[in-house]
C-alpha cells in the first residue's frame, strides 16, 4: 500500500514540468555521423565555407583522413588550406590581424555540434535573411558573422506580422523567411546540404562517437550474458539459503 | 614420480602458515569475509554499499590514467582534456568512464543513503557507522566539485566562482578565506592548481581512510537488515546467527549479479548517453573557461541542485549559505532525532511512512528546481519545499516518540 503510494508520488514529481527548458524554435537537422558519405560531403563544405575563419584546433588532419576513410595524399589534396602538413591541427587560414574584420575572433568550431547542438548550428545556418541593416539571424540575432552561404541558398527576406506579447502590448516579430533571390541550391538541396556539414561538425565535435556506438553493443551484449550467469551462480549458491 | 599435487598444496599450505605466524591474512579473511555474518534478508537497497566501493575503485583506477595526460594548467587544461579524447588511445573511454562515474557515486550513494533512512540503520548500536558515512558523503561533494572544475571549461569556472564565494558570505573572516581558497583575487590557474592536488592525492587519501573506518565500524557492530531486528540474538549451537549467512560466499556471489546489472546500466550511459542529456556533461563546458563572459545560467551539477535550491531559496545570502549547510549538518544529529522503539520503516508508524515518502518527493523536486532558472514561482516553490525538507528532521523526533509502532518480530521475515 505504503508502496503504492510512494510510486505514485515519486511519479508525479517526475510529471510536472522540468524548470530547465531550451532548444525551443530549432529545426530537426536529421544529421547522421554515421553516415560516412555525408560526413565526408560535410567535410568538404566546411573546409570551403567555414575553414577560412575558423579553427578546429583540437582536431588533427590525421585523424579526419583515418575516420572519414581517405587517403592522407586526398586530405592533404583537398581538405588542407596553404602550407598545412597532414600532422597538424586544424588551424584557420586566416591572419591573425583579421579580429578586427568582424569586431571579434570567429570562435573555434571543435565543440560546437556538443556547446550548442546539432540542430542549433542546422537551425542558425538556415536562419540568414537580409534588411537595410544588413545580414542578421532568427537563431543568434545580430550575429557578427555574414550569411557564408548565400551563393548556396539565396537571399532570405523576413515577413513580418504583429502579435499580442503577454502583457498585452502589441509587437512585430519575424514570422518566416522567404527567398527573395534564388540561390544556386533549391532550398531541399541547400537542407541536405546543411544536414551533411552539421553531421560532419557532430563528428568533429567528438571523433569517438564512431568509435563508441559501434563498439557498445558489444560492450553491452558481454555484459547482458556475464549478468545472466552470475545470476544463475546466485540462483544455485542460494539455493540452501532460502528454504 | 612422487605425488606432485599433494606436494604442490602442501607447499602452499606451509607458506600460508608461514604467512599467517607473520600477517593475520586468514584471520582478516574470516573475520571481515567468510565469516562475517550478514542476514540473509538483504533486499535490492542492499546492494549500493558494495556498489559504491565498486565505483571508488573505479574512479581511482580512470584517475590515475587520467593524470598521466592531464595538464593542471589555465592555458592547457581544457585542449588536454581534449587531447585525451581524441589523441590518446582510449582515452574517451578512461574519460567517460570517469564523468559518468562521478553521477553514478552519487546515484549509488542517495540510495545507500535512502536506505538506511528507511531501515533505520544509523539507530544504535550503529551511530558511527551512520555518522562516518555522513563525513564520506560531505568529502565526496568536495572530491566531485574540485574535480568538476578540472576540464575548465565555462561551467567549471564559472561554478567555481560561485560556490568558492559561498563563503564570502561568512561574517568578518569571508572576504579573506574566499582569497585563501583561491589563493589569487579571482578564481584562476592557482586555484586550479591546488584543486588538482587536493582532487587527485589528498581528498582521496581522507575517501580511503573515512571508507575504512565506515565498514570497521560496520563490522564491528553487524549489518542492519530490512526488519530491524538484531541477528545476534538469536544463535546456533555453534555460536552462529540462525538468520545470518556467511558473507562469502552467499553475498559476494549475490554482490557480482548486483555489480553485472549495474556494468550494463553504467555501460549504457558511457557508450550511448555519456553527456546524459546534458546533465553529466554540460553543454556550456565544451566551451573553455573565459573569466570575461559569465555564462547566462549558471547551476552546479544535478547532484548539488537540492541543495542549490535551499540556498536560493533565502533571500539573504548569509542566511542561505547557513541554512543549505544546515541541510546537511543536520543528518549528523539523525541518530539521535529517531526516537521510535523500531528501527526499520516496515514497523514503524504511519506517520513515519509518509514523511519519508514527502521527504524523497522533496529532494527529487529540489533537485529539478536547482536545475532551473531560478524564476519567481520556482523559487516560491523551493520555498515550500524547503520548509518540507527542514520539516522531515524537526518533526521526526515527535513523530517517532509518539506513533504508535507495529512490534518487531523475533526473526528476520521472508
Amino acid at each position: 500500500m505504503i508502496r503504492i503510494a510512494f510510486t505514485i508520488a515519486l511519479l508525479a514529481a517526475a510529471q510536472t514540468a522540468w524548470p530547465a527548458a531550451g532548444g525551443e524554435g530549432l529545426e530537426q537537422s536529421g544529421a547522421n555521423v554515421h553516415d560516412l558519405a555525408s560526413v565526408q560531403r560535410g567535410a568538404a563544405m566546411f573546409v570551403t565555407y567555414c575553414h577560412s575563419c575558423h579553427s578546429a584546433e583540437y582536431m588533427r588532419y590525421q585523424r579526419l583522413a583515418q575516420d572519414l576513410e581517405l587517403t592522407e595524399e586526398q586530405v592533404q589534396e583537398n581538405l588542407i588550406l596553404g602550407s598545412g602538413e597532414i600532422t597538424d591541427y586544424m588551424k584557420a587560414a586566416m591572419p591573425a590581424e583579421s579580429e578586427q574584420w568582424f569586431g571579434k575572433k570567429p570562435p573555434d568550431l571543435t565543440l560546437t555540434a556538443r556547446s550548442r547542438g546539432a540542430d542549433w548550428i542546422y537551425s542558425f545556418l538556415k536562419g540568414f535573411y537580409l534588411t537595410g541593416d544588413g545580414w542578421n539571424n532568427t537563431v543568434l540575432a545580430n550575429a557578427s558573422m555574414p550569411h557564408v552561404l548565400w551563393e548556396l541558398q539565396g537571399i532570405q527576406r523576413p515577413v513580418m506580422e504583429t502579435y499580442t506579447n503577454e502583457n498585452g502590448e502589441e509587437e512585430t516579430r519575424i514570422a518566416e523567411l522567404q527567398v527573395d533571390q534564388a540561390g544556386s541550391m533549391s532550398p531541399e538541396e541547400y537542407d541536405l546540404a546543411l544536414r551533411d556539414l552539421t553531421a560532419f561538425m557532430v563528428y568533429l565535435a567528438e571523433p569517438a562517437v564512431l568509435k563508441r556506438e559501434s563498439l557498445g553493443v558489444w560492450v553491452l551484449l558481454f555484459l547482458v550474458v556475464f549478468t545472466f550467469l552470475s545470476w544463475l551462480l546466485y540462483k544455485e549458491y542460494w539455493r540452501d539459503v532460502k528454504k | 614420480m612422487a605425488k606432485p599435487a599433494s606436494n604442490t598444496s602442501r607447499q602452499l599450505a606451509n607458506a600460508g602458515a608461514w604467512i599467517d605466524q607473520r600477517l593475520p591474512v586468514s584471520e582478516f579473511w574470516k573475520k571481515h569475509i567468510s565469516e562475517y555474518y550478514a542476514p540473509k534478508n538483504f533486499n535490492f537497497f542492499y546492494f549500493f554499499g558494495s556498489l559504491a566501493m565498486l565505483v571508488l575503485v573505479l574512479q581511482i583506477v580512470t584517475g590515475i590514467f587520467l593524470t598521466m595526460h592531464y595538464k593542471p594548467d589555465a592555458s592547457e587544461a581544457f585542449a588536454s582534456v581534449e587531447y585525451i579524447m581524441r589523441d590518446v588511445e582510449w582515452g574517451w573511454l578512461i574519460r567517460y568512464m570517469h564523468s559518468t562515474g562521478a553521477s553514478f557515486f552519487f546515484i549509488v550513494v542517495y540510495l545507500h543513503m535512502f536506505r538506511g533512512l528507511m531501515y533505520g540503520s544509523y539507530k544504535s548500536p550503529r551511530e558511527l557507522v551512520w555518522i562516518l558515512g555522513v563525513f564520506i558523503y560531505l568529502v565526496l561533494m568536495a572530491e566531485a566539485f574540485m574535480g568538476y572544475v578540472l576540464p575548465w571549461g565555462q561551467m567549471s569556472y564559472w561554478g567555481a566562482q560561485v560556490i568558492i564565494s559561498l563563503f564570502g558570505a561568512i561574517p568578518v573572516i569571508g572576504d579573506a578565506l574566499v582569497e585563501w581558497i583561491r589563493g589569487d583575487f579571482f578564481v584562476s590557474d592557482a586555484t586550479l592548481n591546488r584543486f588538482f592536488a587536493l582532487h587527485v592525492i589528498a581528498v582521496p587519501l581522507a575517501l580511503l581512510l573515512l571508507v575504512v573506518l565506515h565498514l570497521a565500524a560496520l563490522h564491528e557492530v553487524g549489518s542492519n537488515n530490512p526488519d530491524g531486528v538484531d541477528v545476534k540474538k538469536k544463535k546456533d549451537s555453534k555460536g552462529r546467527p540462525l538468520d545470518g549467512i556467511p558473507f562469502h560466499p552467499y553475498y559476494t556471489v549475490k554482490d557480482i549479479f548486483g555489480v553485472g546489472v549495474f556494468l550494463t546500466l553504467f555501460a549504457f550511459v558511457i557508450f550511448y548517453a555519456p553527456e546524459f542529456g546534458g546533465l553529466f556533461l554540460e553543454p556550456d563546458n565544451f566551451n573553455p573557461a573565459d573569466p570575461l563572459v559569465t555564462p547566462e545560467h549558471i547551476v552546479p551539477v544535478w547532484y548539488f541542485t537540492p541543495y542549490y535550491a535551499i540556498l536560493r531559496a533565502v533571500p539573504d545570502k548569509l542566511a542561505g549559505v547557513v541554512l543549505m549547510g544546515l541541510a546537511i549538518m543536520v543528518l549528523f544529529a539523525l541518530p539521535w532525532l529517531d526516537r521510535s522503539k523500531v528501527r526499520s520503516i516496515r514497523y514503524k508508524g504511519i506517520g513515519s511512512k509518509i514523511m519519508l515518502a514527502v521527504f524523497a518527493v522533496t529532494f527529487i523536486r529540489l533537485g529539478m528546481l536547482g536545475m532551473g532558472e531560478g524564476t519567481y514561482i520556482q523559487t516560491i516553490e523551493a520555498r515550500i519545499w524547503t520548509f518540507a525538507y527542514f520539516g522531515f528532521f524537526i518533526l521526526m523526533p515527535f513523530v517517532t516518540k509518539y506513533e504508535k509502532t507495529r512490534p518487531e518480530p523475533e526473526r528476520v521475515t521472508k
